[in-house]
């Protein structure tokens, strides 16, 4: 299990590397726009020169990069072109968002998936096809549509959970988890469907694996057979979609945050490609970087677990 | 000199595939083919302008003029969603271009050529995978303000990797394959393989993970759009349609819905498409491993499974022995269609072994499985009766049979290592069954399953039950069967084929397990096998099984020495212990099993008998008694010759 986190940890930096890089090396190619964002577009170049050189745009694209790596050791990424706060100071503050709500989804998609894909390996092929269809729907409605049907239901109708905005659990912790509950319902509802699907289809593949007959024929209960045995050997593949599922929920995450007005990871990141805010947009990258990097660990761990063939040699 | 190789023609059709044909995949069809038409002909379709504002005609809801209703400005949705489309289905053109063209040549070359270039190739995908995509874009939409194609150019190029690697392996696969090696040889040039042989065979998987990724590119185009990176207002986009039917959904609740179903509708249909892809070669896999009853076609005549006059009189009509443990009478077995056995009758006394020989497909194991009730789907036992220590099994309850499985009969089968749940210790699998059949505690049933380890002479029984099965070898993973087997102290041990999946002197250990153990512990034991060595070696009687019918049931010397049936004397003499130990020839019997559903109305093996007359083809043979214990389905039975020496003792001896 160590040796798969270490490989996996491994892999990862140069990951790192190369997001980093990219991200400068995509946002060296327009070294006047932090400039022009500063001073507006009737600036002279005089003053543009001025600010390049504050902001150490003047310096060769390695010699900036070198300087963001040693301020990255020493956790520092700058300063917000726009807002002049230190980057770090507003990425702490949006991390915790777009964990909860990426956590969240996960736990909701899990609990909810899991047993009704299971359920349904069991029972005729009409709950199948039902699961199929759900995660169809489930995968192709986009998280900012569902968001707001939802909110249209359950705010502006119904009246029973705030439309949006984020609490802090520290202040309101009620109140927190109400507010928490539509954001993560829009990004759960297609992983509980894709959760089940695979639950379904792994556990029938596993249902159909001649060790399973032989269970029955020493005796076993029907009960142990489904929960204890087909149902530990199908997790390994829900895992990794699970780990799939995270990664793709960055784009979700930066849609919900945006229709329900929370600061999070991805809608700061879309308000910093608006405002070319370049050393929030790199913070953003590396932080969601790390964000993958974590759900693989996990992941690799996870499938570890379940599975001895990856531990033992 | 010029060799020519015939190349199977890898383009080959056969109609429009059937799942192309599903009424759902036309739909989707239909509906992508309809916005793409509706998107080029904008101007022809709406007589609506879609940025010029009507502010009179602001929120109205669907009409005979505004068929789906307008927006703030007035504006008519329906032209908005029809030109708006241009921009979503170009940018998802866009994507899935580069997607393709870079993915399909570097997955193709890699694949093919290998090397440097496809470790290169591979890498890249490593980290692309991990890359979180919308940071990416993001970033290029930070420099290229508002450049929805350059978004989804970039967003192409991230998803290319992940297509490069996929078709990398399928080309391989491909590759591996002989026609392709034939092609090389006759000298056809490389990228005339790749693009003729190679790339037709790839292409549906292709289309599949193309149509799955155009989902993702419109869910990104729409997504940008709806965050205001993309298209800029008032140009019409789909995304921007909902974020401003969100600015006013407390006001007009309808504005919305329009163009969020249709990214819904086309999302979907790019699925349908792609899932409609992946069961056709789904289909395929499937078609060729269904289960025995559904491959049989039109053999409603055979249904009638039991046919009277197959079995004797006398021997339908034996008393069941008081003392046997297990005795099957006139057992049918079979599926909708076709029968599978027809009327097996034998019984089992305990610490007896009854060897169960014939070749595959003779309906050996299904008479097995019948026992204790594990027949696989779509097969069931028509008639007869299963007797357990005097208890009828045949129709009982899973909750009966549970009763019986594991403590009563038990069973091991041919694959050793596929009947152990790969995620469990051997000791936690030995433990739960010990458990199940009793009421000993954890700790006790933990020592309960060393010391069955230790009787299946495993040494280090503590070390073999901390082993997960993947670390077993063959042998190894076979006594620890033996050993869960016990675990439920049965008096019945079914061993279908124990020993075909070990090499041979394995092989002979595991027997002389068996037997040790049914002299230690009184177990009857069913051995099934197409092997006679076997079971020359470990029975005391034979029950010798052809095209679904017993054929021969005998004393395991009297069988030895003087068959009764032609089909077991050709089944010894093509026996390869035999053959090696006489220095003859192999001889193999002739023709083969036919199959299920396929039964001639007289003797099953007539067809290959050397013996057979006009007698033995018209009427069903019955099994009648020949000698002391020994029943024949044969009308010739002294036409049979002895087989050659050596005698089965010598091949005990062997």
């Amino acid at each position: 299990m160590l040796r798969a986190l270490l490989r996996r940890l491994l892999l990862s930096i140069p990951l790192l590397f190369v997001v980093s890089i990219l991200t400068f090396v995509l946002t060296g190619l327009t070294p006047g726009d932090p400039a022009h964002t500063i001073l507006g577009t009737n600036a002279t170049p005089a003053a543009i020169a001025a600010i390049n050189k504050t902001l150490g745009l003047d310096k060769p694209i390695w010699v900036q990069y070198w300087h963001w790596l040693t301020g990255l050791v020493h956790g520092d990424l700058g300063k917000s072109i726009f807002s002049s706060e230190p980057v770090t100071t507003i990425l702490a503050n949006s991390l915790p968002i777009t964990l909860t709500l990426i956590i969240g989804a996960v736990i909701v998609s899990v609990l909810v998936g899991i047993p009704i894909g299971v359920a349904s390996a069991q029972r005729s092929k009409s709950s199948g096809q039902l699961i199929d269809a759900f995660s169809l729907v489930g995968y192709a409605i986009p998280p900012f549509f569902l968001g707001l049907l939802l909110t249209l239901l359950f705010a502006d109708t119904l009246g029973w959970l705030p439309p949006s905005g984020w609490v802090d659990p520290g202040e309101d912790f009620g109140g927190w988890l109400l507010s928490i509950v539509l954001p993560v319902l829009t990004l759960a509802i297609p992983g509980a469907a894709i959760v089940a699907r695979q639950t379904r289809q792994g556990m029938l593949e596993v249902l159909s694996r001649d060790f399973i007959r032989s269970l029955r024929a020493r005796g076993l209960s029907g009960r142990s057979i489904v929960y204890r045995h087909a149902l530990r050997n199908s997790l390994g593949n829900v895992v990794t979609l699970l780990g799939l599922y995270v990664v793709g929920m960055l784009l979700g995450t930066t849609l919900v945050e945006t229709v329900f007005a929370m600061q999070g990871l991805g809608s700061i990141a879309v308000v910093a490609t608006n405002q070319h805010d370049l050393p929030v947009l790199e913070g953003a990258a590396l932080y969601f970087t790390i964000v993958v990097i974590v759900a693989f660990a996990i992941v690799d761990v996870t499938r570890a677990a379940l599975n001895p063939k990856l531990r033992t040699r | 000199m010029a060799v020519t190789f015939a190349l199977p023609r890898p383009t080959a059709r056969n109609g429009v595939p059937r799942a192309l044909r599903r009424p759902v995949t036309i739909v989707a069809l239909c509906i992508l083919a309809l916005l793409i038409i509706a998107a080029i002909a904008a101007p022809l379709l709406t007589p609506f302008n879609p940025v010029s504002n009507e502010l009179a005609d602001a929120f109205q809801l669907p009409s005979g003029k505004h068929w789906l209703g307008t927006d703030e400005f007035g504006r008519d949705l329906l032209a908005r969603i029809i030109y708006g489309g241009r921009v979503s289905l170009v940018g998802v053109a866009e994507a899935v271009a580069v997607y393709l063209a870079l993915g399909l040549t570097a997955g193709i070359i890699a694949g093919y050529v290998g090397g440097v270039f496809e470790s290169i190739v591979v890498w890249i995908a490593d980290v692309a995978f991990a890359l979180p995509q919308i940071i990416v874009v993001l970033t290029i939409l930070a420099i290229f303000a508002n450049d929805s194609s350059a978004a989804m150019l970039a967003l192409g190029l991230l998803g290319a990797p992940g297509l490069a690697v996929f078709v990398r392996g399928a080309t391989k696969t491909v590759r591996a394959e002989p026609y392709i090696s034939a092609a090389r040889v006759s000298g056809l040039r490389t990228a005339q393989i790749l693009i003729r042989h190679i790339l037709p065979r790839i292409a549906s998987p292709v289309i599949v993970q193309v149509a799955l990724f155009a989902g993702t590119a419109l869910l990104f185009q729409t997504g940008l759009d709806f965050l205001g990176l993309g298209t800029q207002p008032p140009a019409p986009s789909w995304g921007a349609m909902v974020s401003d039917g969100a600015n006013y959904i407390g006001k007009d609740t309808w504005m919305v819905m329009p163009a969020g179903i249709v990214i819904v509708l086309a999302i979907v249909s790019f699925n349908l498409i792609g899932d409609a892809l992946q069961d056709l070669r789904g289909d395929r896999v499937s078609a060729s491993a269904v289960s025995v009853g559904a491959a049989i076609p039109g053999t409603g005549a055979l249904t009638e499974q039991h046919i009277p006059g197959t079995i004797s009189p006398e021997r339908a009509a034996a008393p069941v022995s008081p003392s046997a443990v297990l005795s099957v009478r006139d057992l049918c077995i079979g599926t909708d269609s076709a029968p599978i056995v027809r009327n097996a009758t034998f019984s089992l006394e305990p610490g007896e072994c009854l060897g169960i020989v014939g070749e595959s497909g003779c309906g050996k194991t299904m008479t097995a499985l019948a026992i204790i009730g594990l027949l696989p789907e779509g097969v069931r036992t028509t008639s007869g009766s299963v007797l357990f220590r005097g208890t009828e099994l045949q129709g009982a309850s899973e909750r009966e049979y549970g009763a019986v499985r594991g403590s009563g009969i038990a069973m091991i089968s041919q694959e050793p290592a596929a009947s152990l749940d790969p995620s469990f210790t051997v000791g936690d699998q030995i433990v739960e069954v010990i458990r199940r059949h009793s009421r000993l505690s954890r700790a006790a049933a933990r020592a309960e399953s060393l010391s069955l380890l230790a009787q299946v002479r495993l040494p280090d029984p503590a070390g073999v039950a901390r082993r997960f099965p993947h670390q077993l070898s063959g042998g190894m993973a076979q006594r620890v069967l033996i050993a869960i087997a016990l675990a439920g102290k049965p008096a019945v041990l079914i061993a279908d084929e124990p020993t075909t999946a070990l090499d041979v002197t394995v092989q002979a250990e595991i027997l002389e397990l068996l037997r040790s153990l049914r002299t230690e512990m009184g177990l009857a034991v069913v051995l099934v096998s197409h092997d006679w060595g076997v079971i020359a070696d470990s029975c005391d009687s034979a029950l010798v099984m052809y095209a679904g019918q017993v054929v021969e049931e005998a004393p395991i010397d009297a069988v030895f020495t003087r068959p009764r049936h032609p089909y077991s004397y050709a089944l010894m003499e093509s026996n390869p212990q035999r053959a090696a130990e006489t220095r003859s020839i192999l001889p193999s019997v002739p023709g083969s099993v036919p199959p299920v559903g396929q039964w001639p109305v007289g003797c099953h093996f007539a067809a290959r008998c050397a013996f057979a007359t006009d007698a033995c083809r018209e009427a069903p043979i019955a099994l009648d008694l020949v000698a002391d214990q020994h029943w024949t389905r044969c009308i010739h039975p002294t036409a049979v010759p002895s087989p050659a020496l050596p005698s089965p003792t010598t091949v005990s001896e062997g």
